[in-house]
């Protein structure tokens, strides 16, 4: 292992006593912890980290925080590793392992590389023009490999072994970003009694005073107010926690990165959390970005923002050159070279400027740097790393750029353009930024309602005005809270510059050399695709950005954007703030899907409802369907069976002896009150109002518009009290339906409806020998056709368990269904079951279930799929004549009576053998088999009765067309099979064994 | 996210509630056989831009009907009330047999 090269002796925020060992690339290094991997790279002497995304260029550490937009490396290996992670943000840990992404075959020598040589045909709309139109097949053949050639990192392909939360958060303030400002407001706010979450992207609290040297005054202000914070128990501090939304309501997207500073998560912790975060005002204090000057080779590794290099120096110790090159159009620039050259390197300030104040003269006399005033960098020189710069006369008054003068050695050029607000948390809650000409960059437009905004972000870099704003914001949020408490934030004394006031000089690029000149790096666009764009005519701001792809990459363009605005403004020669900008969208930072999913993944993807009798049928080796939410038994294989021959044994069964289902996902609803009948007549399209007490009725329901919405039966316990089954699927609808119709629209009506769906379970005992099971096992119940007729209601105990008996059949068997309140429910199942055994009775599922109904031609679910009308089921008759129903005046619409409309008819296949598939779609015999034919099928059993396939359908006509031959058409299977159109009630036409 | 302030519940997650469209319909009275006036309640909407009216239903709360009076361009939510209280009353006549 090599030596720390760039790590000087002492200070920095670093602690030298825990030494992280990690890899990069397949090369081990050492770092302490607080280090950033990107700060242990310099601190190793590694600049050049990665390959461009497009031309394979070497890119190096560009930058010190989230603005980074080369430095992407893969995180972790196998199943953890995590791809495109910003070296300069990815927090040091012992074992920290991490690869470059990108290349290949290595980091130093790129294959890809060639495509730098290519570039002119990759430049801005290469895609475009290339591939649209005629070539585009060529699209087809080339994607793969330009895919390959072109991106960034892989993500692993097996499932993520970690953990990822979800939670909801509180407060009446938060504040976003933990610099002067932030802090300075927390506690003005905390300490006048407001519940504050104070919430900070990196792992330790103190933005921009974290690059103040260790011990200076600024520093010394810092370390008291934590002090002060950590004693506040009314401010809740978030470290590692990005605010990457704002949304409606003072709703805030906040991603946690809890264990992304580990190689495994501790214990039970998950590897990221997502809030969704509910506070009542905010602060944002999310400080300003440095921008970069942009010239020829503007991207080689060793070219870096001043103020990062500064960062690097003063937070992490590392000096990341010895010959430093400064190129800068504004005053900020002068800390970094003066704080360098105090720490031992040989710096030089060039600077656009020609006049250059006096203090900053004197600065660099004092610190022994060469200041080189109305000069600027017009290209960078080196291959893997800079080794100089080409340097040349500049004339602030036209832009002029002078012939080179001369080349300058260094092995670091830090440049510095201004500093650009991070407006993008209020840029996504609309607020436009406006231009400000006196500091060349946006500000943001007056905030809405319950925003406060305090430092840089508001375009004032003065960290000592950050910490009073931030008092002042603060103090200002928490009374219009409510909140009077007295608070006193101390001043940040210790300005490290006084003269920032300087004006800057706008810098958007230095219009020399030849060579590429990068905006947006992360995307690799350069100057000359802004201009490509605007000669070919994207001259508005939107457009430019699509043909570029410029700031669409991970890093939002933090870096490019305002410079490539200002280009493209200066292009159609029109001042900045008519070109506009465009607007930042959620999310501020990349986030892990994981995170946004949480535990709602595999079985907990959603809620799963079992019913009680549950693991009684996994007991005995049912295997289960979904059936929405609903885990129902599906069948009941005996040893060597599958679907088929279980499902046709079960319902052969059923039909000979008796067989018993679990129903209880059926939807139940308690209708009570002294309108119960009235309501119900007004919901169901048949009569309701004369149903007596102890007898059910099956019933239809329609929507507004007139289409079927649900059937169920409705029985009648009491006077006044009611009891509705739903199907299993629309259970949740057409209560919501009911209470609406309710609350609304009959609130003359005195009715209450209640969900039972969960407190009653219920089974279905169906076949020949149903009676006598039940007979012999429910008390008070007359069993007899006279006590208990078709439809029949009766309440009864089995045991001490009381059970509500209705005689009604889906299977047209002789058939009852039995409810018992859930905690008996199980019990009364094994009752019953074990009665069974008396009489020869199976157990049968879902599918023998839907293999007698079709049978028998009852419609289900498949029938009632919202797009069908009473008529188009055969149900038309049950329609009323003699009283109002909800949805009876728009079902008379033309088109729901229109003749030709598919109608439910029974269909089997001519050949005996044919096995049928449901969705097939449905044409005359000679007709050609394309479009959608003339209806469709919709449920499919093999029928044991019929010795043969048979299923129900929607066939236009259908009813007129019994005993035709047409033909399904089943292009996903690319079958086609005859069959004979037929009545849907094959089975017991005449219900004989229903009244039995 | 919205938050919808219930009342009888509080103030609440908009994940707990269900959208019901628009809360200014009124809905013809059910003997009224005018299929036009059906086709306007049921179909015909405003869509406007500014301070709305919109049917909530709470159904993980209190399971009721609210109407939420939102502006669709910011929206800001003005008022929550109970819809049995603030929906238009059905026009007049007599419903039912």
């Amino acid at each position: 292992m090599k030596d720390q090269v760039n790590r000087l002796p002492g200070g920095g925020r670093i602690d030298r006593s825990v030494p992280c060992e990690f890899l990069f690339d397949g090369k081990r290094y050492q770092g302490y912890q607080g280090d950033s991997l990107a700060s242990a790279l310099l601190a190793n002497g590694v600049h050049h980290v990665a390959r461009s995304f497009k031309y394979h260029r070497p890119r190096g550490i560009y930058s010190a925080g989230v603005e980074e937009p080369n430095a992407l490396v893969d995180l972790r290996s196998g199943d953890r590793k995590e791809p495109n992670i910003q070296a300069t943000v990815a927090e040091l840990y012992d074992g920290l392992e991490s690869t470059a992404q990108n290349a290949w075959p290595s980091l130093a020598f790129d294959a890809m590389a060639i495509n730098g040589l290519l570039s002119p045909i990759f430049a801005a709309g290469f895609y475009y023009k290339t591939f649209m139109g005629p070539t585009r097949k060529a699209w087809m053949l080339y994607e793969h490999f330009i895919r390959k050639a072109a991106g960034m990192g892989a993500a692993p392909s097996g499932p993520d072994p970690d953990r990822y939360e979800k939670g909801h958060l509180f407060c009446d303030l938060l504040v976003v970003g933990g610099g002067a400002a932030g802090i300075a407001a927390a506690i003005a706010a905390g300490q006048a009694g407001a519940r504050v979450i104070l919430a900070e992207q990196d792992f330790t609290l103190g933005g921009g005073l974290l690059s103040e040297a260790s011990g200076s005054p600024a520093d010394e202000w810092l370390q008291q107010q934590l002090a002060v914070l950590a004693a506040l128990p009314s401010v809740r501090i978030m470290t590692r926690a990005t605010v990457f939304g704002a949304y409606d309501n003072h709703n805030f997207g906040v991603l946690e990165k809890v264990s992304d500073n580990r190689p495994v998560p501790d214990g039970l912790q998950p590897r990221q959390r997502f809030w969704y975060l509910q506070a009542k005002r905010s602060i944002i204090a999310t400080g300003a970005i440095e921008r970069p000057l942009v010239f020829s080779n503007n991207d080689l590794p060793g070219v870096m923002l001043a103020s990062s290099a500064r960062t690097y120096l003063n937070r992490y110790a590392v000096r990341a050159g010895t010959g430093i090159l400064v190129f800068t159009n504004n005053d900020s620039a002068y800390l970094a070279a003066r704080d360098l050259a105090e720490a031992g390197a040989q710096v030089t300030v060039i600077d656009a400027r020609r006049d250059v104040a006096g203090v900053l003269r004197e600065i660099c006399a004092a610190a022994g740097i060469e200041l080189r005033s109305g000069e600027v960098v017009t290209k960078a020189k080196g291959g893997r790393k800079v080794r100089g710069a080409a340097v040349a006369d500049y004339d602030p008054e036209n832009g002029h750029v002078g012939e080179v003068k001369t080349l300058l050695t260094c092995d670091l050029l830090l440049v510095s353009g201004g500093f650009n607000p991070t407006v993008h948390l209020l840029s996504q809650r609309g607020n436009k930024p406006v231009w400000n000409a006196d500091l060349s960059t946006f500000t943001p437009a007056p905030l809405p309602d319950g925003y406060h905004a305090a430092g840089a972000v508001t375009g004032d870099w003065s960290a000592t005005h950050a910490a009073e704003q931030g008092a002042r914001e603060g103090a200002a949020a928490a009374k219009a809270l409510g909140f009077s408490g007295s608070a006193d934030v101390p001043v940040l004394v210790g300005e490290p510059l006084e003269s920032w006031k300087a004006p800057l000089l706008p810098l958007w690029r230095v219009k020399a050399g030849m060579k590429k000149a990068f905006l947006d790096m992360q995307h690799d666009v350069t100057t000359s695709d802004v201009d490509l764009a605007h000669r070919e005519g994207f001259v508005s701001v939107e457009h430019m950005k699509r043909y570029t792809t410029l700031g669409m990459a991970a890093d939002q363009g933090r870096l490019s954007n305002v410079n490539a605005l200002a280009i493209l403004a200066g292009l159609r020669d029109e001042p900045i703030p008519e070109v506009g900008t465009t607007t930042f969208r959620p999310p501020f930072a990349p986030v892990t899907i994981g995170a946004l999913a949480g535990q709602e993944t595999g079985s907990h993807f959603r809620p799963i409802r079992r019913t009680s009798m549950h693991d009684w049928h996994e007991a005995k080796g049912a295997r289960f369907i979904d059936a929405g939410i609903w885990l129902r038994a599906h069948y009941y294989p005996q040893t060597g069976e599958d679907l088929d021959t279980a499902y046709r044994r079960e319902t052969e069964k059923v039909r000979k002896t008796v067989g018993i289902a679990d129903v209880s996902t059926l939807g139940k609803i308690d209708v009570q009150g002294p309108d119960a009948g009235e309501f119900l007549n007004r919901l169901y399209v048949n009569g309701f109002g004369k149903l007596p007490i102890g007898k059910a009725r099956y019933g239809i329901m329609l929507r507004v518009d007139g289409f079927v919405l649900d059937d169920g039966t409705t029985s009648r316990l009491s006077d006044d009290h009611y009891f509705m089954t739903t199907t299993t699927v629309n259970a949740a609808r057409v209560l919501s339906d009911m209470e609406f119709l309710l609350q609304t629209q009959w609130r003359d009506l005195k009715v209450q409806v209640t969900s039972v769906t969960d407190q009653w379970q219920g089974l279905a005992c169906a076949g020949p020998r149903s009676r006598d099971l039940l007979a012999g096992l429910v008390e008070g119940v007359d069993f007899s056709n006279e006590g208990l007729p078709h439809m029949g209601v009766a309440e009864g105990l089995i045991g001490d368990i009381p059970v509500r008996v209705l005689r009604l059949s889906f299977s047209g068997e002789l058939a009852y269904e039995v409810y018992a309140r859930a905690g008996h429910a199980e019990e009364m199942w094994e009752r019953v079951t074990a009665e069974g055994a008396k009489h020869d009775a199976v157990l049968y599922g879902l599918e023998a279930l839907g293999a007698l109904r079709i049978e028998k031609g009852h419609v289900a679910g498949q029938e009632l799929d919202g797009r069908t009308t009473l008529d188009d089921l055969g149900l038309g008759k049950m329609a009323s004549s003699k009283k109002r129903y909800w949805g009876q005046v728009l079902a008379e619409r033309e088109g729901l009576r229109d003749p030709e409309r598919p109608k439910l008819v029974g269909l089997e296949p001519v050949d005996d053998k044919a096995r049928l598939k449901a969705g097939a779609l449905l044409f005359a015999e000679s007709a050609e088999k394309s479009g959608h034919g003339e209806g469709q099928i919709t449920a499919v059993t093999y029928s044991p009765v019929l010795g043969h396939y048979f299923a129900l359908g929607l066939l236009s006509r259908g009813p007129d067309r019994h005993g035709e031959v047409i033909e399904a058409h089943d292009p996903l299977h690319g079958k086609v099979h005859k069959l004979r159109v037929v009545s849907p009630h094959m089975y017991d036409p005449k219900g004989e064994k229903l009244d039995a | 996210m919205l938050r919808i302030n219930c009342p009888h519940c509080g103030e609440r997650d908009h994940s707990e509630f269900a959208y019901g469209g628009d809360a200014t319909i009124t809905y013809p009275s059910l003997d009224n056989d005018d299929m036009e006036a059906w086709y306007r309640a049921v179909f015909v909407r405003r869509n406007p831009r500014g301070a709305h009216k919109e049917l909530w239903h709470h159904i993980n709360g209190c399971r009721e009907w609210l109407v939420v009076e939102r502006d669709t361009v910011t929206h800001e939510i003005s008022k929550v009330s109970a819809a049995r209280d603030a929906v238009p009353a059905i026009e007049s006549g007599e419903a039912g047999q």
